[in-house]
């Protein structure tokens, strides 16, 4: 089982493939039908609700679960059947898993002595991966003598001296505080440049996924929801679960219908008129963004070529930056961002306020 | 200054001063005196360590040290073969055995080794059971239970709970992680449980190690049942009571077993420190199960039953004996009858009596004592309250042996005031407190941990609701621990039963002696075995009752108040 790994440099990270994965435990169906394709070097996201089967899906790709059906392919090579010592993974766990009876040096050493390389070689990938992630002046202590942010430290040294073909990250910024996490998920990303090594970064944080990811998988309930980068998904959803994982949506239900060579949405309650690119195709609904709205008080001209809703402010949230109004439009509520300058008044509650809405802003959802 | 904290709360200070006075007289006092003695040339009365030299001068001493030594160090080596694949079996795989392992772990508990050590030579003994079908069929004997082997076998039997519970324990508290990280890093199979598995599960089977070696270490009864003199515990109990408590070799005696038993709990200490790994994860827990394969399963079924027949051969033979009419070279008794239990309910109904009364005393004040040091220990800053805890804790290491020699050379010359002619050591009064200071330690540890899942922010809300210090303990401290007091005291009233080594000292007449006494006495004639093992049955019994209440009571609080099992 430790047969010697020839020795992988700096860019022998490989691709991952997932064939029509299928897993269960017992009667619950947890993944269905995935398929993806990360490719090498690729900083990737699995983004999703709690208990949507991420960690599943990570250590299905880690060799700790298998699968019903489907494939795993690392490179060209399929590994379903390979145990995880075999895999040549690097994965960070949510706890870290850092073995107390060992200091950070022996715990950081462990996968290269499993490797039987020479204690010189050794030593010196050790040193190496410790200055790496700043810890090098640590190494004699053990993990329970270190803050949060040093043990995931530690815990990415340990993972990466191997120089892993793929990196597995599930929830690694969960167990830190606010402020660390945005400290820490710019260093895994400058570190996942550095090394260009293929890393997938499982969260449910929207966040995290968007400022870190080249791409990501939006995951609901077993299913791959949709695939891309952020700004794809943010702006192009494919579905409305999609949309409102990705930040906060206005979702309006309604139906679209031609009139006078124009297809518009109407909402159920007629409050909401816009007018839409495309065909009319029955019931359907459509996104739009709290950021992309402008309102006024009613007396206002509107902008250009915006249409115009009409309500009274129901509440609003003063949050720094802006204010959000949530307005009452016929049966509907919206929410909508204005940016705040110094001194500017709030409107108060029950005014009446108008909303200009740019049709190029509206998503368009048909079921 | 920390004394004004004496000053602002005169009560606790009073029970605080008391508290140590009880200890001061019937724990320390009693075991210096000992330590002194030791040391003490018996005619000048002063300082020597000559003592000390003729002990290791004399060639049966030494043998009796080396004996000791390795039987408590073998005892450890079979509890551990015993305990390891049990733990194995309920940690790494997902199997219906669990449960009887489970029980397993607390069957040999309720019968102390020395009850059942005759019934297990009628088994196992050169002319037992076992022996005379082995002879009968392939011409062959086991020597199980000559010598030191028997005390080995006997000891290890009742003792291998220790290891197989707090082995099993570290195991679950592996987190799968642990396991998983390492594979991940290329490790696996024999290598992984080597470098991972092995030493994280370490501390938990050194403590359970070290428990059975200070247990058989210690342990008077087993051998003087089995006849097996040639060991420390027996020595220092025939020395004081052939030659005299003049004598110094007991105390001699009884300062090695204190040191071996403290340097022993020190050395496990030690390796423990900063070693208590809880690595186990929320909603994750225990390293990863599999099913076994037929084979295997086939093979652990095997281990269990063996193990099991072997746990249940002393309780088995117990019950041959106290319901047998003569047995004596045959396989088994030649008839059966219910006279033995009725001699000892006619003849001797003072044993049960006594234990009643001295366990359900001893009992009441061990918990009073352990209540009232954990409140001050947890909840005030009394200073000095820590060393209250820890004197009564110190009780663990010693053996009951020397608390009744001390017991005897402190209280021998007083005399109880308004009885004629009796002195106060062997009044049986002192046999209560000899108990009550011996089993101080369990009901103190039940008592804090009943304490410790009280939450301070609960008596203070009284507090700030107008109750006073007093009221708020008594109605909300002192009900909420309730059920953990209970637990304690029923753990003390069923250890102190079946307490020998120091009733074996402090019992001048059989009309005092209790349960354990009786049994004892009885089993020294070959007709007084089916009496013995009768009154061994009625201890069983009374111990097993007393577990099975206190896990019922500690049960039923935990599910009542939604309170976390303690640490
Ligand atoms: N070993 C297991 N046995 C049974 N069910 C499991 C197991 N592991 C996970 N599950 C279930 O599978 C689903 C997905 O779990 P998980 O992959 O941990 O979700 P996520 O990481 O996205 O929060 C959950 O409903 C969980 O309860
Ligand atoms: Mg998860």
């Amino acid at each position: 089982m430790n047969q010697s790994q020839p020795q992988q440099g700096v860019g022998s990270s490989r691709g991952v493939r997932l064939e029509d994965i299928n897993l269960s435990f017992g009667k619950t169906h947890v993944l269905k039908g995935i398929n993806l394709e990360i490719e090498s070097g690729e900083f990737f996201a699995f983004l999703g609700p709690s208990g949507c089967g991420k960690t599943t899906l990570l250590r299905l790709i880690a060799g700790f679960e298998a699968a019903q059906s489907g494939k795993v392919i690392i490179g060209e090579q399929e590994v379903s059947h390979l145990p995880p010592w075999r895999r040549e993974l690097g994965m960070v766990f949510q706890s870290y898993a850092l073995w107390p009876h060992m200091t950070v040096r022996k715990n950081v050493a462990f996968g290269l002595e499993e490797r039987r390389l020479p204690r010189r070689e050794i030593n010196r990938r050790v040193d190496q991966a410790l200055d790496l992630v700043g810890l090098l002046a640590l190494s004699e202590r053990r993990p329970n003598q270190l803050s949060g942010g040093q043990q995931q430290r530690v815990a990415l040294a340990r993972t990466i001296v191997i120089e892993p073909k793929v990196l597995l990250l599930d929830e690694p910024l969960s167990n830190l505080d606010a402020k660390l996490r945005v400290q820490m998920r710019l260093e895994l990303r400058q570190l996942q440049r550095k090394l260009s090594l293929t890393t997938i970064f499982v969260t449910h944080d929207q966040e995290e996924a968007n400022t870190t990811s080249d791409r990501i998988a939006v995951i609901n309930d077993g299913i791959v929801q949709q695939i891309g980068s952020p700004i794809e998904l943010y702006d192009n959803p494919a579905n409305l679960f999609v949309a409102k994982f990705l930040g906060v949506a206005n979702v309006i239900d309604g139906a679209l219908v031609e009139a006078d060579g124009q297809v518009y949405f109407h909402s159920s309650d007629a409050s909401v008129k816009v007018p839409i690119n495309g065909q009319s195709a029955g019931s359907a609904s459509i996104v739009f963004r709290p950021q992309n709205l402008t309102i006024r008080r009613q007396a206002a001209k509107p902008p250009n070529g915006a249409t115009r809703l009409e309500g009274t402010v129901d509440h609003k949230e003063f949050l720094g930056s802006i204010i959000r109004y949530r307005v009452k439009v016929g049966r509907h509520f919206v929410l909508v961002d204005k940016a705040h300058q110094r001194g500017a008044e709030a409107l108060p509650e029950g005014a009446p306020v108008a909303i200009y809405l740019n049709p190029e802003q509206v998503i368009k959802l048909v079921e | 200054m920390v004394f004004s904290e004496y000053r602002k709360h005169p009560g606790q200070t009073a029970l605080m001063a008391l508290i140590f006075l009880f200890l001061l007289l019937f724990l320390i006092i009693p075991v210096v005196k000992v330590v002194f003695v030791a040391f003490m040339d018996a005619t000048t009365g002063e300082f020597t360590l000559l003592n000390f030299k003729d002990f290791f001068s004399t060639a049966l001493f030494r043998e009796s040290f080396w004996n000791s030594l390795y039987v408590g160090v073998m005892s450890v080596v079979v509890a551990s073969l015993f305990s390891m694949p049990l733990a194995y079996f309920t940690s790494r795989f997902e199997f219906k055995g669990a449960v009887i392992i489970q029980s397993l772990g607390i069957i040999p508990l309720i019968m102390p080794p020395f009850v059942g050590a005759v019934a297990m030579m009628m088994l196992f003994g050169r002319n037992g059971s076992i022996n005379l079908l082995l002879d009968d069929w392939f011409g062959i004997t086991i020597p199980l239970m000559e010598g030191l082997n028997g005390v080995i076998f006997v000891e290890s039997l009742h003792y291998f709970p220790f290891i197989l519970i707090n082995l099993s324990a570290a195991l679950q508290n592996i987190d799968r992680s642990m396991e998983e990280s390492a594979q991940n890093l290329g490790c696996s199979g024999l290598r992984l449980f080597r470098r991972i598995v092995l030493p994280l599960a370490m501390p938990g089977y050194m403590a359970g190690a070290s428990l059975v070696f200070l247990k058989v270490f210690d342990d008077l009864g087993t051998p003087l049942l089995l006849n097996v003199n040639n060991m420390l515990a027996p020595q220092a109990y025939l020395r004081i009571a052939s030659i005299g408590i003049k004598d110094p070799m007991g105390y001699v005696i009884s300062v090695i077993l204190v040191v071996i038993a403290l340097s022993s709990m020190w050395m496990a200490m030690r390796m423990l420190k900063g070693k208590e790994y809880a690595t186990v994860q929320k909603g994750g827990g225990g390293l990863a199960k599999r099913r076994m394969r037929p084979w295997e399963k086939t093979m652990a079924w095997g281990i269990i039953l063996a193990i099991m027949a072997l746990v249940l051969a002393p309780h088995f033979g117990l019950t041959l004996l106290s319901l047998g009419t003569i047995w004596s070279f045959s396989v088994l008794p030649d008839a059966f009858t219910l006279n033995h239990f009725a001699a000892i309910f006619a003849e001797t109904p003072e044993y049960m009596t006594n234990t009643v009364l001295y366990s359900a005393l001893a009992a009441t004040i061990d918990v009073v004592l352990g209540t009232s040091i954990a409140y001050l220990a947890l909840r005030t800053k009394m200073f000095g309250r820590e060393w209250l805890d820890y004197i009564a804790m110190s009780a663990v290491a010693i053996p009951g042996l020397v608390i009744g020699i001390g017991y005897l050379r402190t209280f021998y010359g007083y005399q109880v005031p308004w009885l004629e002619n009796q002195p106060m050591a062997t009044w049986w009064v002192a046999i209560v407190l000899a108990l009550s200071v011996r089993r101080l330690p369990y009901a103190l540890r039940a008592c804090t941990a009943a304490l410790q899942q009280v939450s301070v922010s609960l008596e203070e809300s009284a507090e700030n609701l107008g109750a006073s210090k007093l009221a708020s303990v008594r109605k909300i401290v002192i009900p909420l621990m309730g059920g953990g007091i209970l637990a304690g005291f029923v753990t003390s009233f069923a250890t102190a039963a079946v307490e020998l080594g120091m009733t074996l000292m402090l019992v001048a007449e059989n009309s005092d002696g209790p349960l354990a006494y009786g049994i004892y006495v009885y089993m020294q004639s070959a007709a007084g075995r089916g009496p013995g093992a009768a009154l061994g049955m009625v201890a069983v019994l009374v111990v097993g009752l007393c577990t099975l209440i206190s896990h019922i009571v500690i049960d039923r609080r935990q599910k009542k108040y939604g309170l976390e099992p303690a640490t």
